[in-house]
Order: C-alpha cells, then structure tokens, then sequence
C-alpha cells in the first residue's frame, strides 16, 4: 500500500532528525523533525481512511490494523504533548516506537476477516479509537517516567553524563507525564463507557465480567491514583514514576495475556 | 600576496599588558583605516586590514602585497605606537603568523581552539563582529571576506559538530545548570543565599541573569546579611526566622566558614516536610562543608558540594579534551580548502594580468566589437559575452580543481612570486 510506505518514510526520517536534535540541539532540526512527523501523520490518516472504508469499520481486527492504528495514535499524542509543552527532545524516544509499529504494521500483511455487524456502527468505532489513544498516551506517559528517573538517579548520582544536559527538566518530565495521562485517562474513561454500550447492543448486557474489562477498570483506577498520590507530599517525584512505569506493565499485561489468553471479545486491544 | 597576523593573546602576555593593547571598537576601525590608507610614499602599508580584540586577545590580521618591505618591524612599530608603548615591551609577547599558519590560527581562533576557555561560545561571536566592524569600513577586501567568512564556517560547524563547547565549565555555572536540570526555568523559582564567598556571588549572578523571581538572604550576622541582600536585591532574612522560611527556596546556596555542618539531615528532614516534599536543591560550596553529607538521602533531596560540582566540571573539561582532534581536523579541512581558494585566486589574478598585456581585449573593447557586429541582436550578444565569460571561467577550473586536491601543487603557486618578479608585474596593475 503505498500510501502507508510514504507515511513509513515520513516516520524515519523525522526519527533520525530527533535524533540528530539530541546530538546538535538545532532549532531547525527539532522543526524539521516535527515538521515531518506531521507529514506522517497527515498520510498515515489518508492510509487509514482508505482501509477504513474498504472495511466499513475501524481496522482493529488483524494485527497488521490495530498496529497501524496504534502507531498512528501515539504519533498524534506525541505532536499534541510536543506542541502544548513546547519540547522536542523526548521525541528522539517516542518516535522510534511509532516507527516500529508503523513498520511491523507494513510488514504484516493484512488479513482482515469480515467485520462483524456491530463493528460497522460509530459507537464501536470510537470505542476502539478512544482506547488505543488511551494506550497510547500511557505509552508516552511510561516512556517519559523512565526518562525522569534516569534522570533523577544520574542527578542523585551526581554523575550526570554527556547527554544529560539534553534531556528536558524533572519539572517538566513529571509535568508532561501528568498530561499525558490526563488525556488517556480522559480517552480511557469514554473508551470504556463506550465499549458498554456496544456490549449493551451485541451481547444485551453493559457488562460481562469479561477479563479485558476488569482489567481495563483496574487501568483506570490505577492511572487516577497516579494522578492523585503524584500530587501528595509523599509520593511526588521518583515514586509516582515508579508507579506510572508499573500501570504501564498492566497495560501491556492487558494488551498481550489478557488479550490473546483470556478475553473472549478483545483480540488485539 | 602574503596574509599575516600579529598580536598577543592569554598564553604570551599577562593581563596587565592585554589590557593596554585592547582595541576599543573605533580603535579598532582607525587602526585599519590607518593602515590600509596611503602612506607618504603612496602606498599603503597594506592592501586589507582587520582587528579583532578580546579580553584574551588583541590581534592584527593583515594582506599584504608579496614584495612589500620589511612589513613586520613596520607592523610591530605600529602597534606600540597605537597603544603609546615601547616597541620593545611588546617584542616578546607579539607572535607573528604568515599566510597558511595565520589562516589556521584564524580558524582555531574562531573554533574556539586557542581559548583559555578551550570550546567557549563567545569567541564565534567576537569574531563575527570584528569581521563585520572592518567589512563595513572598507578595510576588508576579497582575502579577508573569504578568510573570515571561512573561519566562521569553520566555528559554527565545530560547535555544531563536535562537544568542544558542551557541558558547564565552572562550578557556578555547573550548578545554576543542574537547577535547570531539575527545575526547568529559574523565572519562578526562589533560592537562599547563606553566606556569600567568590564562587557563591558568581552563582547569585547567574541566578539573577535567569531571572530568579526570589533571593533570600540570610547570614549569622544581621548587619551582614542585609548589606548582602542589599547588594544582590535580595530580601534579608534573620538567622533565627530561617526555620520558618523552609517552604520558600528551591535553591539553596550556602557558603559559610564553619567547622560544623549547620544543615543537619535532621533539620533538613524538618524542612521537607514543610515544603510537602517539593524538591530541594541544596548546593554547598563551604569548605569545611556546611551541609551534612546525611542529608543528601532524603527523598527529592539535591545534594551537591564543591567537590561533586568541580568533579562535573573536570569530566566536561576532559570531554572537552576529547574532541579537540575532531574540531582539529574539521579546521584542517576548511583552511585547505581557503588555501586552495587562494592559490587559484592568486594564479586568476597572474594570468589576468598576463591577459590585459596580450592580445585578449578587455571587457569594454570586446563590448565594443560586440556594438560593431551589427547583425547580432542584443540577445546575440549578450549570448556571445557570456561564452566568452564561460570560456574564462572554463580555463581556470582545471587549476582550481588540480590545487584543491593536490597540497603539494599550492606551494609551488605561490611560488609564482617568481615569475610575477620575473615579467616586472608589480602590485597595482591588477
């Protein structure tokens, strides 16, 4: 699909300037990098749209979709966190994921069954949209609190390295991570309310006691205390990054195990 | 013709001298001026003339013509004279570079090389000025243009190539850094100065330059802590009320002669709890230490002393180190290719002459003969001006490929000296 390709491009090429952006720390390379990673997004969008179509539905059931999806999601939460906080050196992190995911959702092909009747209506499609967005921004909210607390123990340390002096300000990580989850919490929620209602018009009941969706109310309880307890005097700082890298491994638990093992109607998110 | 340098910098003069031959910026343009204008015999001692003057440095960059006479005691002559110095105070601290080696002293100039802050950002800009100061009074021609502008390139691309100028290189600056490093901008922020000693002021003065919103200040003695408040613009707290002023500062500087750590963990445990475990940045910069080591376990605690302070500046100093051989061989790469430059433009300008004395008309008489073909049309001609101008142009890109890319061709080249002598070509006729 060459639509796809192009966006695949996009994505590495604004990868190596954000790269490059940490090495020279040159405004052009840091708007050339975003500048980029817009152009990716935009095609990236027109190659969703024209699966979308051709499936009448969300691309989500296939690997190859849902990676695409995923991919796509995470790139726009990066460009909205990277406009709102004014700050481009995380996006030497976060892109290489979008390229990644964009290239495996490349390199598999799609194999997309027929959609079922439900998954044509727009409920179900923004129920799948609003939680991979969710995903997403959980995504970046992990990646920034790692970078915090590589940080902070090269701070504590007091050997900070040669990079160090690149990366943004402990204030401004944890304040980034903090929006971040904002936002998935925010997608999460309606996600979830959602995903009732099509449960609701398919199953005729709001809930099944299915595995993803105690998991994913674990999620959303989890990432609130995040947002609470990070304010508190005790836990700001170090120890609410720990916990935000530890909702995290749920989620990633809920993407794969819960996912593949456990759920009887959530395959691939 | 010959390009030389001459002046005096941080490793050949001390202070005392560096200050009496700066260059003020119109002292620097009359100095050009003086020396490029005609002179009583009609010539003027040199063809182009810039200044560039630090606090580390005062230098002279000149172009001269290839036979003029005895330019160095010349030169050497005016420089003290400018300064109202004896030519012999300055005879051991001048150092004089010629043609390629004051290119390349130029170039490591710029690239922040010859530095006594090896890597530091200033230089770049000082020599943008100067260049800038000299373009724009006229005493720069087409050598210096290209020199500078070289230099330049060759600055910009070490700084954005290599980490000659990365990482803080005084513990002052260290420490205002790594407040960035946790807190982001200072705009908002407060800190409390206790004591004050020299690396301690500089630190306030960082602060202040990135527009710390609050200084608190506060010493053993009143009397001195408020003239110390005073003179940071600071507010004086008493030593007494410095328990209940925790919640404040987010920086906290302290550098008093002690024999015991006044910061204990235990008050400093007290005082986190007060600020509901917002970080505190504690940098100690007594000697003995005023802060006890303890302390720096507490959560969202930042300790930093001297030591680890001059620990993060000495690694920079050696990261600093590391890269001179890249920002080196980028210096190398750009003189060269100045050198080569040059040389072409030297062998253009012999063979023009050589041109103007043969049979190739010049400009205006091949405009000329164009006027008399009156049936070409304007477009014809313009078309004919052009080949010949590409015919020239043609002629002189085998040489200019063949110096850039074979060293050995561009001493010889200048060696051409010879033939100019040789045909009585002097300079002026070009």
């Amino acid at each position: 699909m060459p639509t796809s390709i192009a966006a695949l491009l996009l994505y590495a090429f604004s990868l190596v300037l954000y790269l490059w952006l940490l090495y020279t720390n040159r405004p052009w390379v840091g708007i050339s990098a975003t500048t980029m990673l817009a152009g990716g997004l935009l095609v990236h969008y027109f190659s969703l749209m024209e699966r979308a179509r051709a499936l009448d539905s969300v691309p989500y059931q296939d690997l190859s979709g849902s990676l695409s999806l995923f991919a796509w999601l995470l790139a726009l939460t990066y460009l909205g966190l990277e406009m709102f906080h004014r700050q481009r050196s995380v996006g030497a992190f976060v892109v290489p994921v979008v390229f990644m995911l964009a290239l495996f959702s490349t390199v598999f092909a799609p194999h997309q069954p027929p959609a079922p009747p439900e998954a044509h209506s727009t409920v179900f499609a923004l129920h799948v949209t609003l939680n991979i967005l969710a995903y997403s921004a959980f995504a970046i909210a992990f990646v920034l609190s790692v970078i915090f607390l590589l940080q902070n123990r090269m701070l504590r340390g007091r050997a900070p390295g040669r990079t160090f002096w690149r990366f943004p300000a402990l204030e401004l990580l944890e304040r980034m991570s903090r929006s971040s989850v904002a936002v998935g919490l925010l997608a999460l929620s309606v996600g979830i309310v959602l995903g009732l209602v099509v449960s609701r018009e398919v199953r005729g009941r709001f809930w099944s006691n299915d595995p993803k969706e105690i998991i994913s109310l674990v999620l959303l309880f989890s990432y609130a205390a995040y947002l609470w307890l990070g304010r508190t005097t005790r836990w700001r700082g170090a120890r609410a990054s720990w916990l935000c890298v530890l909702n995290f491994v749920v989620v990633l638990f809920s993407l794969t195990v819960v996912n593949l093992y456990l759920s009887k109607f959530h395959r691939y998110f | 013709m010959r390009i030389l340098v001459m002046g005096i910098n941080h490793r050949t003069a001390p202070v005392e001298l560096r200050e009496r031959v700066a260059f003020d910026p119109e002292q620097a343009r009359r100095a050009a001026a003086e020396l490029t204008r005609s002179s009583r015999d009609g010539r003027p001692l040199l063809r182009e003339a810039a200044v560039l003057s630090t606090c580390n440095r005062s230098e002279l960059y000149a172009v001269l013509d290839h036979n003029a006479a005895e330019p160095i005691p010349a030169l050497r002559d005016y420089f003290a004279a400018f300064h109202r110095l004896p030519a012999a105070v300055l005879e051991s601290s001048l150092y004089v570079y010629e043609d390629a080696g004051a290119v390349r002293h130029l170039f490591r100039v710029a690239a922040g090389l010859d530095s006594m802050l090896l890597g530091e950002a200033e230089i770049l800009g000082q020599v943008r000025e100067a260049y800038q100061r000299a373009f724009t009074n006229g005493t720069t021609g087409p050598v210096l243009n290209r020199m500078f502008q070289g230099a330049l390139e060759a600055g910009r691309k070490v700084r954005s190539q290599t980490a000659l100028g990365a990482g803080p290189m005084s513990v002052a600056f260290a420490a205002v850094k790594l407040a960035e490093q946790i807190f982001g901008h200072l705009r908002e922020r407060s800190a409390l100065i206790v004591g004050a000693g020299t690396v301690g002021e500089q630190l306030v003065e960082h602060l202040r330059n990135r527009k710390i919103q609050h200084l608190l200040v506060a010493n053993r003695s009143w009397e001195r802590a408020s003239a110390l408040a005073a003179r940071f613009h600071g507010e004086a707290i008493r030593w007494e009320e410095l328990s209940r002023i925790w919640a404040q500062p987010d920086i906290v500087v302290t550098s008093l002669a002690v024999h015991e750590p006044w910061l204990t963990r235990a008050e400093l445990e007290k005082a986190m709890a007060v600020r509901g475990n917002r970080p505190l940045f504690v940098i100690d910069l007594g000697v003995p230490r005023n802060v006890e080591a303890a302390a720096g376990t507490l959560y969202n605690v930042y300790l930093y002393n001297l030591d680890s302070l001059a620990e993060i500046v000495e690694q920079n100093r050696r990261a600093r180190q590391q890269e001179i051989p890249r920002a080196e061989q980028i210096v190398e790469e750009h003189v060269a290719r100045f050198e080569a430059w040059w040389a072409a433009s030297e062998m253009v300008e012999l063979l023009r002459t050589l041109r103007h004395r043969g049979t190739v008309p010049d400009a205006a008489a091949l405009d000329q003969r164009l006027e008399r073909m009156h049936e070409l049309s304007p477009q014809e001609r313009r078309d004919l001006r052009r080949i010949a101008e590409e015919l020239l142009a043609l002629a002189r890109l085998e040489p200019e490929a063949q110096l850039r890319h074979v060293p050995a061709l561009r001493e010889r080249v200048r060696r051409l000296d010879l033939v100019r002598d040789l045909l009585g070509i002097t300079k002026g006729t070009v």
